[in-house]
């Protein structure tokens, strides 16, 4: 079993509170401020420090937002459904705007039988039909016979939700952000990114993502491309996946007539290009939810890179005083506040997590 | 391994473009829920050698490589295809970027004609595997059934050929058995692959009741919902399906023929 981190009582004593855990984080993605928000609720000195000038600018800024372990379940693990439902109540309760209005999944009559495929791998759901889908989003009345659709799920703006977090980290903890900020190389490649920090930190926390490839070289990168449309002439209240035998794309309602569109998922680490592949088949699949798409404009197209470990399941690994937390693969908002409390539990209490610990334990 | 299958598999390899493999299942390597659970899947099925998309994964700058490694580390043979392909041009393209990167001959050569049924440009297909045997490749064309175009593509300089069960993905198995046999005994001598359309192992066993020398398929695994349970089950399907081909099965008959002698039975008045 693990140890908590103890502290160093006379670097404490000179920072002036003797039993402060001060915790440095490196990154100020969904990872990160998660993070940051577990440890400052146990008491810690949160220095959070960002290359980028805000918070949740990398993979999170691309993110769909959906809160949706049940529909998750049905091509990810139990445990990625499991740590999303903690994630679920901890959204819920601690941003604003998090609408529980569940999501729909659908299919075009072609894809029928992907449709019943997916309520073979899940739970959680209701069979509906084109009366109820009509009740439920207006906007699709008569557009489909049957469909999913699972009432306890939720669906947040990520961009947003960081921003109010962030702002809640500052004002309500005093934690410190240092944005366009680089920590030294020799900090990360450090295997204990502590040492190089020895004099700011009790505790590192590296939330990088991919950029932690260096140390963690088991990880691997899986592009997702997205699109933002804007449309006043179709409203949906929930997202809704439409299933496709290539590509499930995702409609996500932003409010204001916003809908972000994704997302791809590819074998490969390239950041910012997005295919003409890619936007063909994110619109023609919103295009075949409601003809609406067709005339919207474009906002926005973007891609980043998730990292992914092989089984793409999320890692809490400890080396020392570095605690790495990586690999939330499509799942950066499911998974995070569920890893983020296990990694303070770890470093409070040296609880060990064996569901994303791995048995590797050469450095404890 | 026991004793037995393993003296029957060594007894009975296949051979493509003159490597030897003991294993009749090539396995396609797209669209599993993770490569850790990919990685499961080849070891349980056995299968020597995998398919790989480049052009999906491709992108630029070689940026895929992490994935690609993944699959090089499988200690496994690369047939690297070119799924998606829809041109003679990107086809051969993408051919030339496989065999640089995987450092390998083998092509799968996939030259798509329409999206909905994902069916082969055979036109296109000859063209492209003219091309690229005389560049040096060794080609497996995804192909259909049609006798000619099997006749051309031999002609192109192809050692192997591959037509489809039924359409790419649809999992409907062996839609033209009759076409699939009149295949196998125009060319006997040929390597041939039933490549896409399988759905479940009988699908399979059935392909190698015909004749065929092996079973390409991707999808019947990889969505399952065990995928490392399916990949086996598909080894077994296709092991069985071949020793039963060359077990020489009987003859079916129209009427039933008893399997006890009735001759000579008492008689109960």
């Amino acid at each position: 079993m693990g140890d908590p981190i103890i502290l160093d009582h006379d670097k404490a004593a000179t920072a002036g509170a003797a039993n402060t855990m001060r915790v440095t984080i490196i990154g100020a993605g969904v990872a990160g401020l998660t993070c940051a928000h577990a440890f400052a609720q146990r008491g810690a000195q949160v220095t959070v420090i960002e290359r980028k000038n805000g918070s949740g600018q990398g993979c999170s800024w691309y993110a769909g937002g959906m809160l949706a372990p049940w529909c998750e379940r049905e091509s990810a693990e139990p445990l990625v459904a499991e740590l999303g439902f903690e994630s679920l109540d901890y959204w819920r309760r601690e941003v604003p705007n998090v609408p529980a209005e569940g999501s729909l999944v659908l299919a075009q009559a072609r894809d029928l039988p992907d449709l019943k495929r997916f309520s073979r791998r899940t739970e959680g759901f209701d069979w509906i039909d084109g009366a109820r889908l009509g009740e439920l989003e207006p906007d699709l009345d008569g557009r489909f016979g049957q469909g999913l659709f699972f009432p306890t799920e939720a669906h947040l703006e990520p961009r947003k939700a960081l921003a109010a977090l962030t702002g809640r980290l500052v004002n309500e903890y005093g934690v410190t952000f240092r944005y366009q900020s680089d920590v030294a190389s020799e900090v990360y490649d450090a295997a204990d990114a502590s040492a190089a920090l020895d004099d700011e930190a009790d505790v590192v926390l590296d939330c990088r993502g991919l950029a932690a490839r260096d140390v963690l070289p088991d990880l691997r990168g899986v592009k997702g491309e997205m699109l933002v449309l804007y449309s006043t002439e179709i409203s949906l209240k929930r997202p809704v996946r439409m299933l496709h035998p290539r590509i499930p794309v995702y409609i996500v309602p932003r409010g204001d007539g916003h809908f972000m569109i994704g997302a791809t998922s590819v074998e490969n680490d390239e950041r910012g290009r997005v295919t003409g592949r890619a936007l063909l088949e994110l619109l023609s699949a919103a295009y075949a939810l409601h003809p609406a798409f067709g005339e919207a404009e474009v906002v926005e197209i973007g891609a980043d890179v998730r990292p992914a470990f092989p089984d793409n399941l999320p890692r809490i690994r400890r080396h020392g005083r570095t605690i790495r937390v990586n690999g939330f693969y499509r799942h950066g908002f499911l998974l995070a506040p569920a890893l983020a409390r296990r990694a303070a539990e770890l470093a409070f209490d040296g609880t060990h997590f064996p569901e994303v610990m791995d048995e590797d334990r050469r450095e404890w | 391994m026991d004793a037995m299958t393993s003296t029957t598999a060594t007894a009975d390899p296949v051979e493509f473009y003159g490597t030897r493999v003991t294993s009749r299942l090539l396995l396609g390597t797209a669209q599993y829920p993770s490569p850790a659970i990919l990685a499961e899947a080849i070891r349980a099925s056995a299968a020597e050698i995998v398919t790989v998309s480049l052009r999906r994964e491709s992108g630029v700058a070689r940026s895929g490589q992490s994935f690609w490694q993944l699959i090089r580390d499988l200690g496994v043979k690369v047939l690297p295809n070119t799924a998606g392909c829809k041109t003679v041009k990107e086809a051969v393209t993408t051919a030339e970027m496989a065999r640089e990167l995987f450092d390998t001959p083998w092509i799968k050569l996939e030259v798509i004609g329409e999206d909905d049924t994902l069916q082969p440009d055979v036109f296109g297909l000859v063209e492209a595997a003219k091309i690229l045997t005389r560049d040096g490749f060794q080609v497996f064309p995804y192909t259909t059934e049609d006798l000619i175009v099997a006749d051309k593509l031999l002609s192109a300089g192809c050692e192997v050929l591959m037509p489809w069960g039924a359409p790419i993905g649809s999992g409907r198995g062996l839609n033209n058995p009759y076409g699939l046999r009149s295949m196998r005994a125009h060319f006997p001598r040929v390597p041939l692959v039933v490549d896409a359309g399988v759905g479940v192992p009988s699908h399979a066993a059935a392909a190698m009741e015909l004749g065929y020398d092996a079973v390409l398929l991707n999808t019947a695994v990889a969505k399952a919902g065990d995928p490392v349970k399916m990949a086996r089950a598909f080894a077994l399907a296709i092991e069985a399906g071949r020793e039963g081909f060359r077990a020489d099965p009987m003859e079916t008959r129209d009427m039933a023929a008893p399997s006890t002698p009735v001759m000579g039975q008492a008689h109960f008045g």
